[in-house]
């Protein structure tokens, strides 16, 4: 369990990694908990490690104008216990808590894991209800790109060469919604087999407001759409929930892996959709 | 490349390989192996050693990363021949039985009580949800961490 040689690089400033990014078959270390698994078993074999750990302006969580901008060096510990994010984007903070154990969370970072795109990882399910962007800075300039058109498939993103995701943006949590995460973890790994995470608005007992989405049930997370549209304007209701969640793997390359069947994937996409819109209308 | 690492309020200079990981740094360059290497695939904890007063899995964690910054693992928890107050609760509770965990374990509840001062046993299994331990079953575990915040709280 030794990784293959590799160069190493620990710059200080952000156009300092830029610059190492660009000349070689180099890539960027955040927290390490998925890239040095993948390096000791040999998966990845890269000639240089960017570090960004001593970049000082890639860790900090901060409000701007209905925004809250994330760092991409903040660890999930420091999302999980943020107090901003406790009282204003609450679905990602409860989210972070659910990753991994309490090591993976102190070392891990929101924006290694949202560049690393597991299809299993928790961050994608709640930041996709959230409708988050993504920041990808490069030498020749930055861009800001909807999480949704950045995932592109299992472990591959659009992020092109010489760029570097630098933060997460997600909005400020709308006045009377409530949110929940429900995930059902392989018990070895603590990955979700299956995650639902849901935004919920109800007034006057109808869904004003919904957004659900999930990961671990195929290739890449996703928006549940046709759970949402069943859900709109309709009764928020047990009944309602149930039939709804029934369509939480619609459409879908229901993934098969010796943790779990695509039929019983599938069948764990509904029951958990289903109870986190419950824990999210008892919540309201 | 030449690294300088705060272990145990004491300094090492070295000169490491970056793919060299901090657990094998830790045994094998310090002669530290009180951290101990369980599964080497960040699953079982044995090698949890405090980083910057965070706990973190050694065997995923290069040994460059370390460079500039404290650790402390087991070996640095008894202060002047006194077990420290949560080695001293796993001896009377006998919240061990190989102990090849413990070491790992012993970290992990040190920065549980420092987050949480009086858990509930939910809040301690939590805790150490990423410490495994095939011996038993955890209960004794639980009674040790309860000890010792109760300890804590008295001392």
């Amino acid at each position: 369990m030794i990784p293959a040689s590799f160069d190493y690089s620990a710059p200080e400033t952000l156009s300092e990694a830029l610059q190492l990014l660009g000349d070689e078959e180099a890539k960027v270390l955040a927290g390490g908990q998925s890239l040095i698994p993948m390096l000791k078993l040999r998966l990845a074999q890269p000639a240089r490690l960017v570090d960004l750990d001593r970049i000082p302006d890639l860790n900090f969580i901060a409000e701007d104008n209905g925004t809250i901008r994330i760092g991409a060096m903040t660890t999930h510990h420091q999302v999980e216990s943020s107090d901003l994010l406790a009282e204003k984007c609450p679905l990602l903070a409860k989210t972070a808590g659910h990753i991994g154990d309490v090591q993976v969370r102190n070392r891990g970072t929101i924006g290694g894991s949202v560049a690393h795109a597991d299809p299993a990882a928790d961050y994608p399910a709640a930041l996709l209800a959230l409708e988050a962007q993504v920041k990808l800075v490069s030498a020749s300039g930055e861009r800001v790109v909807a999480l949704d058109e950045f995932l592109v498939d299992a472990l591959t993103t659009s992020l092109e060469d010489g760029e570097i995701l630098t933060e997460v943006h997600v909005p400020v949590e709308q006045e009377g919604v409530a949110t929940a995460y429900r995930t059902l973890i392989q018990p070895a790994s603590g990955f979700a087999i299956v995650g639902a995470a849901v935004r919920l608005g109800v007034s006057n007992g109808n869904v004003s407001f919904v957004r659900v989405a999930l990961t671990g049930v195929g290739p890449n997370p996703y928006r549940a759409s046709a759970v949402e549209e069943a859900l709109e304007g309709g009764p928020a209701n047990a009944e309602a929930f149930a039939a709804a969640a029934a369509h939480a793997a619609e459409g879908v390359d229901v993934l098969s892996d010796i943790h779990a069947s695509a039929a019983y994937r599938a069948s764990l996409a509904a029951v958990q959709t289903r109870r986190a819109l419950e824990d999210a209308a008892g919540s309201a | 490349m030449d690294i300088s690492v705060t272990v145990n309020d004491e300094r090492f200079e070295r000169s490491v390989e970056p793919r060299r990981l901090l657990v094998h740094f830790l045994r094998e360059d310090l002669g530290l192996t009180g951290t101990h290497i369980g599964c080497e695939t960040t699953v079982c904890g044995a090698c949890t050693v405090m980083l910057e007063g965070r706990t973190v899995k050694s065997c995923t964690v290069l040994a460059v990363q370390a460079d500039g910054k404290e650790i402390t693992t087991i070996e640095g928890m008894a202060s002047n021949g006194e077990l420290h107050a949560v080695q001293e609760a796993f001896w009377n509770e006998h919240g061990l039985q190989c102990g090849f965990c413990t070491p790992g374990m012993i970290m992990s509840v040190d920065q549980l009580l420092n987050d949480q001062p009086s858990p509930t046993k939910d809040e301690i299994r939590h805790g150490i949800e990423g410490n495994l331990c095939r011996c038993t079953g955890y209960q004794h575990i639980v009674n040790a961490v309860e000890a010792a915040a109760k300890a804590k709280a008295g001392a």
